[in-house]
């Protein structure tokens, strides 16, 4: 490499403090996770670096997940803190093909919550616990002082048992799969900002929050057998595939006339300056599937698209083919999207 | 979606391209002016779509990216103190100044929000009315009405506790300091439509005229690049030099006389440092004397704060479209978004962010 004589004074140390971008979903979220957590605590299930680890107790297969939910606002378009809590555990299992079935309930509240929102969302956890097929068999409460919390962050971890003959991970993907997400994609941040930062838009955007066990389990019981799954979460789409092109070492190839975006959620996007490849999703996933089962899964799923293919094992990359011009490389931001300027 | 899928059409695309394969005769080098057009041009592969003839250069036009580090250091510096709620737009915040940036400040305590318009730093002043409200006010002529309605707003109310860090720019004087370097090879513009929708493009005539040189408002789809780059090419091969307008469906040649109203009586124009070039004479705005009290340079005590520009970092290079980012030796190696030696690789509209986010690595 060249040498570069550098007198500015940057790169910033980014670890003399945690900033928003170590929780974004980005390059500089996974950093973190590579160089501190998975460097300490590293062990086959947690090195699988999937959206839960998959063990055996005695002759069952496990999945065991974990998820912490500081939104705000807690209460959205389309859902609220409380079913959130519940689809995004009940996903992280159900990616793992498993069914989950029991949940853990932790509360933090702070100080001089009002108990009407609590019951209100209380009572939306009962419902989407209900919707998914799980039940809450453990929890805990804590308040903390006024000042010390947002009003209320919940954690929950959810357990299932793998479905019989599943086997899925990263590492499974080949070439020639079919790439399969589950229905639009960005809606869920863009209800959360309009919210949040009062951007007003001509139609109410309903986040996409829902619990996609009973999807996951319909593709299984109909006979496909997939070889990975991976919800859409921080990052988005994007991030997605490019964390799954690189656990597999795979180039992934998908077409952006292809990608299903609501026209709200695209003029959204078009008004701040985001990609709605990197919006965060609560309810949407992508299949990697063998070719000859994508049909079955675009059954299965009404809403589901067909947006690319694996192409090879000889580099791990994901690129986009455009309507016009080259194919572009997609790759994981630093850290979030942030509004521009101009 | 209305207004934009029409121009992101691809068989008017491709129409475009194949007129500008059989326009080109000779090597030309074209320079768009705004981040924005950049970020486009490379998102949708426009370089590659043209004749390799054609050679596009990045301007200066992203307001990130200019703005001089000693103003970053300024908002750092008044982000920190503890009755501050510092405002901001988002693409500010991952700025480096001297030793950190604003997300640093927030993460250790600094009051620093992002707002999606200044009005919503004078409606917080109005909530806070114990607190200090400052908006950091960067861009082109583009942001500057929005910036100074604030202003104008918060003298209104009677606000005492609202105040902007302005560091606002120009793009003619910015055109002109590229024209006069010994070094420039530019020898036509594409100038930012949005600009022009507030400014006009008249301004650009006698530029046009003194250097010989064709200058086309532009829009920010690709099919307006296209048509921009097209229109350049003719006139280049025709050995004309004109001022023309692609973007006419929102610029006119007096642009928006309400808003030039507006920034008469909020801005003086003022010599600005533009991070990377360095000073160009009078190519910035300031506050006027009228609306001094609003100054947060002033107000804070900060107008003395100076910070050294990076030397090696070649941005300033790449602003001026002596270079493209991938001509580096840093871009992508020990220069990328998480570690940025410079402004360039932070902001989505830097050109070294654009051709990274892409893999333009050659």
């Amino acid at each position: 490499m060249t040498q570069f004589d550098l007198n500015c004074p940057l790169p910033l140390d980014q670890n003399n403090h945690i900033t928003m971008a170590h929780g974004g979903g980005g390059k500089i979220m996974n950093q973190l996770i590579q160089n501190l957590f998975q460097s300490q605590l590293s062990n086959p299930h947690l090195d699988t670096l999937h959206d839960g680890a998959v063990f055996e107790i005695g002759s069952v297969k496990m999945a065991f997940s974990t998820d912490s939910f500081v939104i705000n606002p807690i209460f959205f378009p389309g859902g609220d803190i409380g079913s959130l809590a519940v689809h995004g555990t009940v996903n992280d299992v159900a990616m793992c093909g498993a069914m989950p079935k029991y949940l853990s309930l932790a509360i933090i509240l702070e100080e001089g919550f009002p108990v009407s929102d609590l019951e209100k969302i209380v009572h939306s956890i009962k419902s989407a616990s209900e919707k998914a097929g799980v039940e809450v068999v453990t929890g805990d409460t804590k308040v903390v002082d006024k000042g010390k919390g947002d009003g209320i962050y919940i954690n929950t971890a959810g357990i299932g048992e793998v479905m019989s003959g599943v086997n899925i991970r990263p590492k499974n993907v080949k070439p020639g799969d079919a790439v399969v997400v589950s229905g639009d994609i960005g809606r869920h941040a863009i209800a959360i900002m309009a919210v949040r930062e009062g951007l007003e838009f001509s139609t109410t955007i309903k986040s996409d929050s829902m619990a996609v066990n009973h999807q996951v389990n319909s593709i299984i019981n109909n006979g496909v057998s997939p070889h990975c799954f991976r919800d859409c979460t921080r990052g988005g789409l994007a991030s997605a595939l490019v964390e799954i092109s690189q656990s597999a070492q795979i180039h992934i190839e998908i077409e952006e006339e292809k990608i299903p975006v609501l026209k709200e959620v695209n003029g959204a996007c078009e008004i701040l300056g985001f990609d709605p490849i990197y919006l965060a999703n609560e309810g949407r996933f992508i299949s990697f599937v063998k070719e000859e089962d994508a049909k079955k899964v675009l059954e299965i799923i009404p809403d589901s698209v067909l947006i690319g293919k694996v192409i090879s094992d000889m580099q791990a990359k994901v690129t986009m083919i455009q309507p016009y011009g080259p194919a572009k490389i997609v790759d994981m931001l630093s850290g979030e999207q942030l509004p521009r300027i101009c | 979606m209305k207004y934009l899928e029409q121009y992101r059409d691809k068989n008017l695309v491709l129409k475009l391209v194949d007129e500008i394969h059989k326009t080109t005769t000779q090597p030309w080098t074209i320079m768009e002016m705004c981040g924005g057009q950049t970020h486009s041009i490379i998102r949708y592969g426009i370089d590659k779509l043209i004749p390799n003839k054609i050679r596009l250069v990045h301007g200066p036009g992203c307001p990130v990216c200019v703005t001089p580090k000693e103003m970053i250091d300024k908002a750092l510096d008044i982000a920190a103190q503890e009755d501050v709620i510092f405002t901001s737009f988002g693409d500010m915040l991952r700025v480096p100044g001297t030793h950190e940036d604003l997300f640093s400040i927030k993460a250790q305590g600094g009051d620093v929000r992002i707002v999606y318009s200044p009005m919503d730093a004078v409606a917080l002043a109005e909530k806070h009315p114990d607190r200090e409200v400052v908006f950091f006010g960067v861009g082109f002529e583009t942001t500057a009405p929005a910036n100074a309605m604030a202003v104008v707003a918060a003298k209104e109310k009677g606000l005492t506790n609202f105040s902007v860090l302005i560091s606002h720019v120009l793009v003619p004087p910015a055109i002109e300091a590229i024209l006069k370097s010994d070094r420039n090879e530019v020898q036509g513009f594409l100038a930012a439509g949005h600009v022009c929708t507030i400014m006009g493009y008249e301004e650009y005539e006698p530029l046009s005229k003194k250097y010989k040189v064709p200058i086309v408002v532009t829009g920010f789809e690709p099919v307006d690049l296209l048509q921009g780059i097209l229109m350049t090419v003719k006139q280049l091969e025709e050995g004309r030099f004109d001022v023309e307008n692609q973007y006419a469906r929102s610029v006119s040649r007096q642009g928006n006389d309400p808003a030039q109203h507006v920034l008469k009586d909020v801005f003086r124009v003022i010599p600005r440092k533009w991070r990377g070039i360095g000073e160009i004479p009078m190519s910035g705005w300031g506050l006027t004397e009228k609306y001094s009290k609003y100054d947060a340079e002033l107000k804070f005590g900060v107008i003395d704060t100076t910070a050294e520009e990076p030397a090696d970092c070649i941005s300033g290079e790449i602003l001026m479209g002596h270079k493209r980012p991938n001509e580096c030796p840093a871009f992508g190696t020990s220069c990328t978004p998480e570690s940025p030696f410079g402004a360039t690789m932070v902001s989505a509209e830097g050109a070294c962010a654009a051709y990274y986010k892409y893999h333009r690595l050659t």
